[in-house]
């Protein structure tokens, strides 16, 4: 049996905006495509940035990359700001829960003191590192050229400044809500030799003008070593030494990692096929930078999760880089 | 490591979890990584004495925001299946959502990028946060906003190719000459004119009237899109507030630089909300409140508060302000004329007020209405009835700031057209105002280069060499469906046909 209900019916006289019918057809669109596409200004600005004469208000200029159409690049995850916070608010409720549950039971506090010791010196000093990667996506969602480009960096500009909070959270669980253990491991960020590699290396990113090298450097090299190194592995030295807890306090970082990766690799992927001379360039700075963050990392390495460790994550990236058809021609 | 210090309250565990993520950088110079803090003259001294406008994680928004990204959308979904477009007042009523999608959705993009550049380059992290926040809230408008009137699209004409529209046509360039502006100049003038004399001082003459509107008129999509960005809107105001009470406390030398910001932002303002007037005196079938009421409301009275608040750090009310205490009861009368002798060249379409409606313009506006604008449009509708509906086939001359045809009167004498101009380096410029030749005179280099659609047309950077086919060929606008008179057009007569009544014939549509 089905039922059926009667209903005012209207036929409608176009399936969807003309910006995307132009690149999909007179067809229903997603939400995706609707407010992702061509929603940007291209043309006719009226004034020339007082900070930057040289350059249009919106300009595909501001790196050397050349697209015949930065709309090329899309989102795997189809996120627009409605499915990408109900994603997050998803994700947030779990790590909610987790933390929650290390609080209730004094997991953190109950840790001995020398492991304790050890996620302040090399886990919550990267808390430091989110607030730059926070800052330099926001800097490429305002530099960079199409929507789809432009929303998936403020995603993750937001993301890194969550992650920069959960790490945050870890340290005030160590010290009792009193900020010693923040202050402690923002000692460590400052002075520490093992952190000053690191340190540097996020300091000179915050002047890099490029956007496409700003976001391959942050969200491509170094996030494709430092994540797998200090987040899986060292979380597997620290499961090995009994502290396993900590694992669900870093659950958060390892699924966004494993889910961001997608756009990040689906917007390489796409920029370094349009062309040879794309794919050279994008070689380079890969090249260039790869070595300044395996140097940047190998001390850290050595205090947490080891040498060996590293190498294999260095082993895992290049395997990532093949797959996205870079340093195989 | 749990010592005997004490627990940290509600602000200070926000501090950590915000500002303090930041530190002082030694390997690279703090000019060097915010490079752009410094050309416009104002000066922090210290960065720490932000007061952060709200305390929201990122945990916390993302929960907040998904749970009204669910509902909003929800009601979207029940908004399409049940057909709502047949149940508002009149289908007149969605060219006030033309004017919305193509005038003002652009802007709020415009409004994403200038935040979250600012959300990058401002030195301190507490104000980088609060900025980027709304960066993000601004991308959720734009977006809803599209999706809200992705139905409507589906059912009315004019509303098919915004953002295309929004880069070219000749009213467009109000609204987008005016973020662009903003978003040109430094971040510090971009605060002070998008964060508090748009969001702070002029937001309830934007949106609100758009969304009460809205709910006068059966809109329920729009309507819960307006809710729904309601609390988004609150902390965009305090946020507006925090930044102009925090850059006045930081030197006192900041005080003329802000007070020139706030003249000229106003005046730019202001100008702009003519488009919103004429919306709520003459578009809504169903109307809220007139324009002039609104002004009152919103800020003579609210605006008179808190520029009395501000007044103890040596701001006076904007410059002309005074000057708007007359205008507002023509602007919108103004403003409506000059749109219904345009409609070959819109993507909406206007209409002569009907005799009821002149009458509740007449009650609105006594001092106004009938002495000056009443008999016009008499005229017009007669000569509409004749079949001979005025089209004005010039084009008009644009004021080189505002972009706004010179359409405005003289204070103090409402038959006399307002113009002013200005040679610079041997070029006369053209104004409608004081108030835009000023903000000339400050800025010759930057408002020289603006885009002015006319002079555009004129000078062949428009693709054809006569009205319609820009129109056509250029803007996109389809003749005879997107643009004209709305009695007769596609839109009246499909909405007659949902009404079981039969079309009105199409009007004869040149002049």
């Amino acid at each position: 049996m089905s039922i059926e209900i009667k209903t005012n019916t209207a036929e409608p006289i176009r399936q969807t905006f003309s910006h995307t019918r132009r690149r999909f057809g007179d067809k229903p669109a997603t939400r995706y495509q609707e407010a992702s596409y061509d929603i940007e200004a291209k043309i006719n600005f009226h004034y020339r940035p007082q900070w930057q004469p040289d350059k249009a208000l919106n300009d595909p200029t501001r790196t050397c990359l050349q697209m015949r159409d930065w709309y090329a690049v899309s989102d795997p995850r189809q996120y627009y700001y409605g499915t990408y916070v109900q994603a997050r608010a998803r994700m947030q409720e779990t790590a909610e829960h987790d933390y929650a549950f290390c609080e209730k039971r004094d997991l953190l506090t109950r840790l001995p003191e020398a492991q304790r010791q050890r996620l302040v010196e090399l886990l919550v000093p990267l808390r430091h590192a989110e607030l730059a990667a926070n800052m330099s996506n926001s800097g490429i969602s305002a530099d960079c050229w199409a929507t789809t480009i432009t929303q998936a960096h403020i995603y993750h500009a937001m993301d890194r400044l969550g992650i920069a909070q959960y790490l945050s959270r870890i340290g005030l669980m160590l010290d009792g809500s009193t900020g010693t253990a923040l202050d402690a491991a923002k000692r460590q960020w400052l002075d520490a030799a093992e952190w000053q590699p690191l340190r540097r290396l996020v300091e000179d990113s915050l002047v890099v003008k490029d956007w496409f090298e700003l976001s391959l450097l942050q969200n491509l090299v170094l996030d494709g070593l430092l994540y797998p190194l200090l987040y899986q592995k060292f979380d597997e030295t620290l499961s090995a030494e009994g502290a396993g807890d900590v694992g669900m306090l870093t659950e958060f970082m390892r699924t966004w990692f494993a889910e961001s990766s997608r756009w990040v690799d689906a917007m390489v992927k796409t920029v370094a096929a349009e062309s040879p001379e794309n794919r050279a360039q994008i070689e380079a700075w890969i090249e260039h930078w790869r070595g300044r963050v395996v140097e940047a990392l190998a001390p850290l390495a050595e205090k947490g999760p080891g040498q060996d460790a590293l190498t294999a994550v260095q082993q895992e990236f290049a395997t990532r880089l093949a797959k996205l058809g870079l340093f195989n021609q | 490591m749990t010592d005997n210090k004490k627990k940290l309250g509600l602000k200070d565990k926000y501090r950590y979890l915000t500002r303090d993520l930041d530190w002082e950088p030694s390997y690279q110079k703090k000019e060097d990584i915010f490079p752009h803090e410094r050309f416009e003259g104002i000066k922090i001294t210290d960065w720490d004495k932000w007061e952060d406008p709200f305390r929201l994680t990122m945990d916390a928004y993302w929960k907040y925001q998904a749970e009204k990204e669910k509902k909003l959308y929800a009601i979207l979904d029940a908004f399409a299946q049940n057909n709502g477009q047949q149940s508002i007042s009149d289908a007149r009523y969605v060219n006030a959502l033309k004017l919305f999608l193509t005038g003002i959705s652009p802007c709020e993009y415009q409004a994403f990028q200038g935040f979250a550049r600012v959300g990058r380059h401002f030195g301190g992290a507490g104000a980088r946060v609060a900025c980027q926040m709304q960066a993000i809230d601004e991308l959720r408008h734009v977006q809803t906003q599209v999706h809200a009137m992705s139905h409507y699209n589906k059912h009315f004409n004019g509303l098919h190719d915004f953002t295309h529209m929004h880069d070219r046509v000749w009213f467009l360039s109000v609204p987008k000459s005016f973020f662009d502006d903003a978003r040109s100049a430094g971040p510090f003038e971009f605060l002070t004119a998008i964060s508090f004399s748009f969001e702070y001082v002029l937001t309830n003459l934007l949106f609100v009237p758009f969304m009460s509107g809205a709910a006068y008129n059966g809109d329920m999509a729009t309507v819960t899109f307006g809710f729904s960005a309601q609390s988004d809107e609150a902390r965009h105001m305090t946020l507006g507030l925090e930044v102009i009470k925090f850059m006045l406390e930081q030197h006192e030398d900041n005080v003329p630089i802000i007070q020139g910001w706030i003249d000229k932002w106003f005046w730019r303002g202001n100008r702009l909300l003519c488009l919103v007037g004429m919306m709520m005196d003459y578009m809504l079938p169903n109307k809220v409140m007139s324009w002039a009421e609104a002004w009152e409301v919103y800020f003579e009275q609210a605006g008179g508060a808190l520029f009395k608040d501000l007044e103890r750090y040596g701001i006076r009310p904007p410059k002309y302000v005074e000057q708007c205490m007359e205008a507002k009861q023509h602007v919108s009368h103004q403003a409506w004329a000059t749109f219904y002798q345009y409609s070959q060249a819109t993507n909406f379409h206007t209409w002569m007020p009907s005799e009821e409606e002149m009458d509740w313009l007449s009650a609105k506006y006594p001092n106004t209405f009938d002495q000056y604008y009443r008999a016009r449009f008499t005229f017009w509708r007669e000569q509409q009835e004749k079949g001979q509906r005025f089209y004005n086939n010039t084009l008009p001359q644009l004021c080189q700031v505002c972009q706004i045809p010179a359409i405005f009167t003289e204070p103090g004498d409402p038959t006399k057209l307002s113009h002013r101009s200005h040679v610079h380096e041997g070029e006369r410029y053209h104004f409608c105002s004081d108030g835009c030749r000023d903000i000339f005179k400050n800025q010759p280099e930057k408002y020289v280069q603006a885009w002015l659609p006319v002079h555009q047309i004129y000078q062949g950077n428009c693709g054809g060499a006569d009205v319609e086919s820009v129109v056509r060929d250029y803007y996109n606008i389809e003749l005879g469906v997107d643009n004209f008179e709305y009695l007769g057009s596609p839109d009246h007569q499909r909405w007659q046909l949902w009404k079981g009544e039969k079309p009105l014939a199409p009007l004869k549509q040149a002049s």
